[in-house]
């Protein structure tokens, strides 16, 4: 018996126990549309709804049911209306596939929406090119988990985005796959939840997009190729640990974008191939730490206008540029790193180099302050400057630097929680 | 003119340089391919060698060459021959077996650590600097007549695509930096061979110092199929415009 029967089944001894009936909704009968049933049912009953695509008008629920899709069930919303709302109620929705939502950016269709639904669950749904996939708000301690997304079109303006939530709290968020929305998730004013070991691929605008979110945390996550990376701002709290920042190419495209965000920690993150992996401006006491920058244009950069953050035992390797920054007065720390481009020396052999590292090169301060300047580098010219800059340095910021590189790339596996 | 190629190819063979440098471009591409297993690495620092060594080398050799050749030449040229036929004969043997040896060197460790994909532009633009380079010693060679002047110049040619013209570049650009730059840089850049075939190769090779703003609009341009053939165009227009220019001095020189 597999879990999903079971829990079917669990599910269904519960409700008799809780003198709550189940309803089944199929092609045969005695349901056969979802907003029959859903009229019929009450408080606290069991909808099952039998393998088949079912095509009807936006279905609204307003009392507190389970819905169940046994294997192969669809609503269909035929591209031209919302599928499934919820208001006001308590309801898990589990198991189904919801397919073709309308597209508006005037009503913003979705999947399921769901309106002041505390306590709901979305659990192992699918969502074939629904235009949001999943749009809560104001609705507290939600769990959406196991839920896979996936849209496509053209344009920007086609797509909504994947996990949509604005003002929850507590909500959790686990396991889901997101792929080709505007963004894959997306966060306004969440507070206090946990989103983990989610994979967010292929967006068309960001894997993960927040504002005004404090205090969540982000674990385990996986954002790849997405048109622009991962952009969060006006947030304190933040914690992501773990996660994975890959293949964010192109102009404006970023592993991390940081944009005011304080009191922060980045811990054990992985960037690699990104054009920036972390970008941040107006960033302050944020910590990053474990974290390995690999194969990217930028491993960072950091703007003057971020303060009193501490980057340490970090790895860098591979980066085209270190670490790039637009002033001279730097008021972060930058301490203990591995820097594969660190050529000093260790005398007494305790595997801290005896000479500060300086991450910023010549070109990269260069390119900041004319990108034009971009399309020399690798020539001779740039190789003999950086290399007079490095005896005598007169446009790096020269505070800038790490007073203990590290010789040995840190062993990351062994990173504490 | 086949004739005399192959004479000329011989004469080079014999003197036994060319069998140097290709030892010695054999020996640094393998053993930077041992020293590191990132494929990608070896191929940037196979740039740096193709970028400063190999124009160094072709442009003096040549200019040497064809000081050494100069009692053949005139031997030739008191038969009932062309002069401009003897001159690309010249021209052709030597650039020839310099690209061979450029292929044999860097190529064959390419192909045989399985970088040959990667480095395709690498090797185009290697073969190309060659030519180019080869020219402007030929240039520079029938502009004077002394040996130590025309090596002078051909090393001044070097300097000034490598280095000089660079800085130049840097200056402009940072002068006028207020201004949009980019197609402007674009035109200076494609005044220089060194900084063509440098381009052409970060595209394929380290596309991520290419991005940001200004990357994106140089990409959009050299990425692109028109500015691929642009740029390639451009290079090849640079290996024969100086040997162009030099058969015209040639055919007046007073020997």
């Amino acid at each position: 018996m597999n879990f999903r029967t079971f829990l079917t089944v669990l599910l269904f001894l519960l409700a008799q126990l809780a003198d709550a009936r189940v309803l089944r909704v199929s092609k045969q009968g005695p349901f056969r549309l979802l907003s029959q049933a859903v009229r019929a049912a009450r408080a606290g009953d069991t909808i099952s709804i039998a393998a088949g695509v079912y095509s009807e008008p936006n279905v609204l629920i307003q009392k507190p049911l389970f819905l169940l899709g046994e294997k192969g069930a669809v609503l269909d919303g035929q591209g031209k209306h919302e599928i499934l709302t919820i208001a006001k109620t308590r309801v898990t929705v589990q198991g189904l596939t919801f397919r073709r939502s309308g597209r508006s950016n005037m009503d913003d269709y979705a999947g399921i929406k769901v309106h002041d639904a505390h306590g709901s669950r979305f659990i192992n749904n699918t969502f074939d090119e629904t235009f949001f996939g999943i749009h809560l708000s104001n609705t507290d301690s939600a769990y959406i988990a196991g839920n896979r997304l996936k849209a496509t079109a053209a344009n920007e303006y086609e797509l909504g985005n994947g996990i949509h939530l604005w003002k929850c709290r507590w909500a959790r968020i686990e396991n889901n796959h997101i792929t080709g929305h505007r963004d894959g998730i997306y966060f306004e004013f969440v507070t206090n939840s946990q989103i983990t070991r989610n994979q967010s691929r292929q967006n068309m605008r960001y894997g993960l997009h927040f504002m005004f979110c404090d205090d969540n945390t982000y674990e385990s996550n996986v954002f790849s190729k997405n048109g622009a990376g991962v952009a969060v701002m006006y947030t304190k709290g933040v914690r992501m640990l773990n996660n994975l920042f890959e293949e964010n190419w192109g102009a404006a495209a970023y592993g991390l974008l940081l944009k005011d965000i304080r009191d922060s920690e980045v811990r054990g993150n992985r960037f690699l191939n990104n054009t920036s992996g972390i970008y941040m401006e107006g960033t302050s006491r944020t910590l990053f730490e474990n974290n390995l920058f690999r194969g990217n244009g930028w491993a960072i950069q950091l703007q003057a206008s971020c303060d009193g953050n501490t980057l340490r035992r970090n790895n860098f390797a591979g980066n085209t540029f270190d670490i790039a920054t637009n002033g001279h007065v730097v008021l972060n720390t930058v301490n203990g790193n591995y820097w594969d481009k660190y050529q000093g020396y260790d005398l007494n052999r305790d595997g801290v180099g005896d000479v500060p590292y300086y991450p910023v090169s010549l070109f990269a301060s260069l390119s900041e302050q004319i990108p034009s300047a971009m399309l020399l580098w690798r020539s001779f010219l740039v190789f003999m400057l950086e290399r007079a800059e490095k005896v005598m340095p007169a446009i790096i910021p020269v505070d800038l630097r790490d007073n203990q590189p590290q010789l040995q790339p840190h062993d990351l596996h062994q990173r504490s929680r | 003119m086949f004739q005399l190629i192959r004479y000329i190819l011989l004469d080079i063979v014999r003197t036994r340089f060319l069998l140097f440098y290709t030892a010695l471009l054999l020996l640094s591409s393998i053993g930077m391919f041992q020293l590191d297993a990132d494929t990608g690495k070896v191929l940037l620092s196979l740039m740096n060698i193709v970028l400063i060594v190999v124009p160094l080398i072709s442009v003096v050799f040549s200019t040497i060459h064809f000081y050494n050749s100069y009692e053949f030449i005139e031997l030739m040229l008191s038969q009932p021959i062309d002069r401009r036929l003897i001159f690309w004969a010249e021209f052709v043997a030597t650039a020839l077996s310099l690209v061979l040896a450029f292929l044999v060197g860097v190529g064959l460790p390419l192909v045989f650590y399985g970088g040959a994909v990667g480095g395709s532009m690498l090797l185009f633009s290697g073969s190309m600097l060659t030519v180019a380079f080869v020219s402007l010693a030929f240039l520079s060679s029938v502009l004077t007549r002394d040996k130590a002047r025309a090596i002078g110049l051909a090393l001044a040619f070097w300097l000034y695509f490598t280095l000089i013209y660079d800085a130049f570049v840097l200056w402009v650009v940072y002068q006028f930096s207020d201004y949009p730059l980019e197609t402007a840089t674009l035109v200076l850049v494609s005044l220089n061979p060194v900084d063509l075939a440098r381009i052409l190769m970060m595209l394929q090779l380290d596309i991520s110092a290419l991005m940001g703003y200004s990357g994106a609009f140089f990409k959009l341009f050299f990425g692109t199929a028109t500015g691929a053939w642009f740029s390639s165009v451009l290079l090849v227009v640079w290996s024969f415009l100086p040997v162009v220019i030099a058969t015209r001095i040639f055919q007046r020189k007073d020997l």
